[in-house]
């Protein structure tokens, strides 16, 4: 598989997911930077976590004017992959990839705490392989994590089977529904706060990353 | 050259944490009048439209574009005419 990590100023998580793609799962890994714009034909494109342009504004405004971004439509049209995972995922509501906003947390705090996530949707895809109550224990970074979207918005996500994860136990940031991570209707595009790509290693306390990204890498 | 002066607020239907910490601690301060506390943002630009309908046309479109998350953020623009 060959996969693009747009890599913006500020973000600071695109040699961890580079490295778990290439490590783990043999992809071919192309770090393509903010000002250039997609110009391979990639089956992924990754955007990583971190703080584009600073959060200047809001989380993902500015980023999603960039050269990369704005190609991404074409890859997008092609019916290909996309991951955003954390700013990545504020980042695609911004470009209206993806429904929705993230919002501050409710308790205006930065968290950075492992958290429990279950599968959302039970008719997603992408997280078939977990079981209903299954829970997996994945890190969280960030200071704007809070999903919204309107009550139309929402109800659409349900129904179409949109709903990757949802915080279990405990909702950290006050997000509508507990959701944690979304796809768009066709399940190609996916983005999500959590970070599985720190929950890989035997040192890294949890492996449930790894489960997370066997679903995502081979549907 | 025009200022614009965009203020942006949280629609009414969202939660604003923020302001309603600032108003329980109002409120500890024995500000008892305070009823709700919003918080938002000011933007001022400065433009070089034509005339007060063109800058108004171009703030608008600032907004849209950029400035505001019409998801969960309201706004209201005003132009100023400056020499």
């Amino acid at each position: 598989m060959k996969t693009g990590v747009i890599v913006f100023p500020g973000s600071n998580c695109d040699k961890d997911i580079a490295y778990i793609l290439k490590q783990y799962y043999k992809h071919t890994v192309d770090f393509i930077w903010h000002k250039n714009s997609i110009d391979k034909d990639y089956d992924l494109i990754v955007i990583p976590g971190g703080f584009s342009y600073g959060d200047y504004l809001r989380c993902g405004a500015i980023a999603k004017f960039s050269n990369a971004m704005k190609s991404l439509k074409s890859h997008v049209e092609k019916g290909r992959k996309v991951l955003g995972i954390c700013n990545g995922f504020q980042i695609l509501t911004e470009a209206n990839l993806l429904p929705g906003t993230l919002m501050r947390n409710k308790n205006l705090k930065h968290i950075c705490k492992t958290v429990y996530i279950k599968k959302g949707s039970l008719s997603n895809p992408l997280t078939h392989s977990f079981e209903e109550d299954e829970v997996l224990e994945i890190p969280i970074s960030h200071s704007d994590g809070n999903y919204y979207a309107e009550k139309d918005s929402i109800k659409e996500l349900e129904d179409n089977g949109q709903i990757l994860f949802k915080y279990a136990f405990e909702n950290p940031n006050g997000s509508i529904d507990d959701i944690a991570g979304i796809t768009s209707k066709d399940f190609k595009i996916i983005g999500l706060m959590p970070h599985p790509e720190r929950a890989m290693e035997d040192w890294s306390g949890s492996k449930d990353g790894k489960k997370i990204f066997d679903n995502l890498f081979t549907n | 050259m025009y200022i614009g002066k965009v203020n942006i607020s949280l629609k009414q239907s969202v939660l604003d944490p923020q302001g309603n910490t600032v108003m329980k601690s109002l409120h500890d301060l024995g500000e008892n009048s305070v009823a709700d506390v919003r918080i938002g943002k000011y933007v001022e630009v400065s433009l070089n439209s034509n005339d007060k309908e063109s800058a108004l046309r171009d703030l608008d479109r600032l907004c849209k574009n950029l400035l505001v998350n019409q998801v969960i953020e309201t706004y209201q623009i005003q132009v100023e005419k400056v020499d």
